[in-house]
């Protein structure tokens, strides 16, 4: 069996690295030959996380975004965390239209967009440690598929 | 990155288009642009033409609502045009294709809104 392709990069959770974050993410899984959809469906989700890691997770506080992306066969793997505030109540911040924000102009859809995105979504929160998206998303093109048995 | 606004007025109505990457860094840049442009030409009707936004996510439909809800507190209106697939799809998923009014391109967009204040 192949190993896993796998890149892990940290930076800083500034409003100016989530272009940078979404644009690395999409340069790495190229390789498995997305389609634009599917591209922009994952720039779209990287950008979702970070940018809740800047906006909710720290705040105010300075602090790292810990990003790790894996390719497994004709899947993505992808990991986003921050070690800032953390999620009281999961059930609720994942509704539609739920934002603690409403004075910063946040339209509550992030982890809607996020979920219907990817194949798998999962959510770990500790008060006061931090918080930890994990998503996989498989990559549909027949392309893919041919590319990677060879 | 920033994303660029060019604005033209038309009596009542003005036309902004967005070039760029519509995301929360860019966000506060967009707000204040045009919540500046809305107060300093008194316009009834924005026009916000989306065809040169590449990117957009949910910060971006924050700022399209904040708009929307400037223009309606001042009894004036927002109706937004030129929206790509990814985008038309956000509007979707969130339900503001049900709250404003959305356009195919701008001239039509014009062409409604002038059929309406005849
Ligand atoms: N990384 C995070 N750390 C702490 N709280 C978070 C984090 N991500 C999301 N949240 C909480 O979940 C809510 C919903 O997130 P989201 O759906 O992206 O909407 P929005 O970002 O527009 O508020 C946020 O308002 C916030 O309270
Ligand atoms: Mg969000």
């Amino acid at each position: 069996m192949k190993t896993a392709n796998s890149m892990s990069m940290t930076f800083s959770a500034l409003s100016e690295n989530e272009a940078f974050a979404r644009v690395a993410v999409a340069a790495f899984v190229a390789q498995l030959n997305p389609t634009l959809e599917e591209l922009t469906e994952i720039k779209t989700v990287v950008s979702e996380a970070v940018t809740n890691c800047i906006i909710h997770g720290y705040g105010e506080i300075e602090g790292d975004i810990y990003l790790q992306c894996k390719i497994l066969g004709d899947s993505i793997e992808l990991v986003v965390e921050d070690h800032g505030i953390g999620i009281d109540d999961l059930d609720l911040v994942r509704q539609p239209l739920y934002t603690s924000r409403p004075e910063l102009e946040r339209s509550g859809m992030g982890f809607t967009i996020m979920e219907s995105f990817v194949d798998e979504f999962a959510v770990e929160s500790v008060v006061g440690k931090g918080t930890k998206l994990r998503f996989k998303k498989r990559i549909r093109t027949p392309q893919s598929a041919t590319h990677h048995e060879v | 990155m920033k994303v660029q606004i060019e604005t033209m007025n038309r009596g009542a109505m003005m036309v902004a288009t967005l070039h760029g990457e519509l995301d929360h860094h860019a966000a506060e840049n967009v707000r204040g642009t045009l919540d500046r442009e809305i107060e300093a030409t008194k316009v009834d009707c924005l026009i916000l033409d989306l065809r040169g936004v590449t990117f957009m996510d949910s910060s971006g439909l924050g700022v399209i609502l904040g708009r929307y809800k400037k223009m309606q507190a001042i009894s004036g209106e927002l109706v937004v045009t030129s929206l790509s697939k990814p985008v038309e799809r956000l509007f979707e998923m969130s339900g503001l294709h049900k709250i404003m009014k959305i356009y195919k391109d701008r001239e039509t967009a014009i062409k409604a809104l002038k059929e309406v204040t005849k």
